[in-house]
Parts: structure tokens; C-alpha cells; sequence
């Protein structure tokens, strides 16, 4: 049986063959999906931050851009799946609130877009598709077998990128 | 005093959130009732220190459909704070407010689509009530607590939830959060999150003397 594995905010979890991995109501966090098309094997993670090095309350690793894409990437080459091969979908980044620029915070979801690509480019993972920006949550699943991407939001038809 | 964490913080100041939680939202059930002109009732607000992953859970599941009512703090305290409630709640308000024009129900909720007036009227609410809970705050500790004009969001509870998650990430891996429940002829769950900045923090459990 199939099975759908939960993603929390600031976490990751990897799966291969028919399994899928989905997290709900990304807002201004970014989900990372990354898989080798080869093995099937592949995760998706959920960030909240841009970037461990720019806060003194850094253990949580998950929760960043940097260190969140880091460690998931050691995991799905731990589990067998070939590093050269691997490819990137990202969504998520919304600004759920359209508020002047007070503060960095409420760009956050650029600014999480930003660091996730700048950290996919350091590890040479390319990015195949993206759904990022614009003002509403997404819900997403990945599929790490196909390489489906399916992209949810309220009163929106769902895509697949 | 420089090195508190949120999780520090937060053990000593449960019972004076309680307490402000309690006050600010008696108050706002008062405005509430007159605004709505009906009989108001309010539970005890429960204050909870959850981990991120726990959140959507609490509020009725992540994908749950919600209306968040976001606005910033300035003055004394700097930071923001965070409205939200089911948007069949919200749907129910407006609903009152607006003398039963609207005619939805719990099950047709989830599709309705606000119209402008219907916004504004959620807005209003928002305002009321955050504006109960501010007061309570600012007359309780003397500091000056000016919001900004709130904003409206509807849509999946984690993906709203994640706006005051991510500030409070700046701060630990713990998110605080005031519970209240409204009921009239029907129950209504509301959340209150309060997010101030670590300075003001401080500046409020010192006019406090808590330290």
C-alpha cells in the first residue's frame, strides 16, 4: 500500500517507491521537493526561514533554507539515490498579508524563495519548476516516483508542475 | 537578561498572559455583544506554548479554512498580533452583524465568498477585538500600544498560522498561543496570538514586575 507521509513546519521526510510525501497550507514557508528521477527516491521540505547563519537560535535545522536543504540532501543520497541526479520543484513564499515593508519579516517568503534557490544552485541541483509568490496558501504533494508536483489553494483548480 | 530564550520567558509569563487574555477578552465579548446585539457568552481563555507542528492540529487541522485578522503594534510595544477563527465563525458574525442577510450555514461556508461590505464587516470584528485585548494590555502595564489598520486574510489555517510562526521562529521553536471560545446560539472558537518583539517583551514583564 501507498502511503502518504505528513511534513510539519520546519521539518523534511524522504520516501521512495509509490509512497508520496505532502505538507499543508504552506504560506510564507517554502517546500522543497527533490528527487532522483533515477532511483525514485526523493523528500520534501518544509523551511521557515532563509537562513541558519542570520539568528543565534540556530539548532533547529529544519526550519531554514540552508541547513533544512542541506541535511535532506544527505538523506536521500544516504538512502541511494544518485547526487548527480538530483532535481529541485519549490512552492510556497506566499505574502499572506500585504503590509508596507515595515519589517524583513514580512517579506519573509521572498526572502525563504531567495535562500532556497541559492542554496539548490550551491549544491548544483537544478530547478525544473516552481509555483512561488503571490498572496494564498498552497497545500502540496509530491511524488517522488513520477516527479508530480501537485499544488493546491483555496478556489483555485489544482496544478500539477 | 540578553540571553532569555522564548521558552524562559514564556514559563514565568503564562499566568500574566492568562490573566491579560482573560481581561482583553472579556472585554471584547462585551463589544461583541453590543455590536452584535445579542447575549455573548465567553470560556476561560487557555494559554498554550506549542511546537510549530502542533498548530495546525489545535486550531482544527491545517487545511482548515480560516479567517485571520493581522495587524502590527507599535508605540511601547513593537510587534504584531494575530485574530483568527474559522471562517464558518466569521461567516456567523457577519452574519449577525449584518441582520441575517447572508443566509450561509457551517456547510456552505467553506465556499462562500466574502463580498466588500461583508469584508469589512469581518475587518470590523477583527478590530473590535484585538482593539479589547490591546487595551487590556496597554491599561494594565501603562505602556502606549498603537495598532495599525488590520488585515484580512482567508485561507488554509497553516498557511495563515505561518505569518506569526515564522516571527516567532526569529525567537525559538515554540509558538504562544491565547484560546478563546465564543458562543452564542452557536460555539465559536477564536485564537489569539501576540507577537511582541524580545525588547518589548522585557518592557512589559518589567511594568508588570514580573522582573
Amino acid at each position: 500500500m501507498s502511503e502518504v507521509i505528513k511534513v510539519g513546519m520546519a521539518d523534511w521526510k524522504t520516501c521512495r517507491g509509490d509512497d508520496a510525501v505532502t505538507t499543508l497550507g504552506l504560506g510564507s514557508c517554502v517546500g522543497i521537493a527533490i528527487r532522483d528521477p533515477g532511483t525514485g527516491i526523493g523528500g520534501l521540505a518544509h523551511i521557515m526561514l532563509p537562513d541558519s547563519t542570520e539568528i543565534k537560535n540556530n539548532s533547529n535545522r529544519p526550519k531554514f533554507a540552508d541547513t533544512g536543504i542541506e541535511d535532506m540532501v544527505k538523506e536521500i543520497v544516504r538512502m541511494g539515490a544518485n547526487r548527480s541526479r538530483l532535481v529541485a520543484k519549490i512552492a510556497g513564499g506566499a505574502q499572506m498579508f500585504a503590509f508596507g515593508s515595515k519589517s524583513d519579516m514580512i517579506r519573509v517568503g521572498d526572502r525563504n524563495v531567495t535562500a532556497s534557490k541559492k542554496k539548490l544552485a550551491q549544491l548544483k541541483i537544478p530547478i525544473l519548476a516552481q509555483d512561488t509568490g503571490k498572496n494564498y496558501g498552497r497545500t502540496v504533494i509530491f511524488y517522488p516516483k513520477s516527479g508530480d508536483f501537485v499544488i493546491r489553494s483555496v478556489g483555485m483548480p489544482e496544478k500539477v508542475i | 537578561m540578553k540571553d532569555l530564550s522564548m521558552e524562559q520567558l514564556t514559563n514565568q509569563y503564562f499566568d500574566v498572559l492568562k490573566e491579560l487574555g482573560n481581561i482583553g477578552a472579556g472585554n471584547a465579548t462585551t463589544a461583541l455583544a453590543q455590536m452584535i446585539d445579542c447575549k455573548v457568552d465567553m470560556s476561560v481563555p487557555q494559554v498554550r506554548l506549542l511546537e510549530f507542528q502542533e498548530l495546525g492540529d489545535i486550531v482544527g487541522g491545517d487545511d482548515q479554512i480560516m479567517v485571520g485578522i493581522y495587524l502590527q503594534v507599535g508605540g511601547d510595544v513593537d510587534g504584531s498580533m494575530m485574530f483568527i477563527l474559522p471562517k464558518f465563525a466569521a461567516a456567523h458574525l457577519v452574519n449577525k452583524l449584518m441582520c441575517g442577510m447572508l443566509g450561509i450555514d457551517e456547510e456552505t461556508a467553506d465556499e462562500y465568498v466574502f463580498g466588500e461590505m461583508e469584508l469589512s464587516a469581518i475587518k470590523e470584528v477583527g478590530n473590535i477585538i484585538t482593539g479589547a485585548y490591546l487595551n487590556a494590555l496597554s491599561g494594565l502595564t501603562n505602556l502606549k500600544i498603537y495598532p495599525s489598520i488590520p488585515q484580512v486574510g482567508i485561507d488554509m489555517a497553516a498557511a495563515l498560522l505561518s505569518v506569526p510562526a515564522v516571527e516567532f521562529g526569529v525567537l525559538g521553536d515554540k509558538i504562544l498561543l491565547i484560546e478563546t471560545q465564543f458562543s452564542d446560539d452557536v460555539d465559536l472558537d477564536g485564537y489569539f496570538i501576540m507577537i511582541p518583539e524580545m525588547e518589548s517583551y522585557q518592557r512589559i514583564l518589567t511594568s508588570l514586575g514580573v522582573i
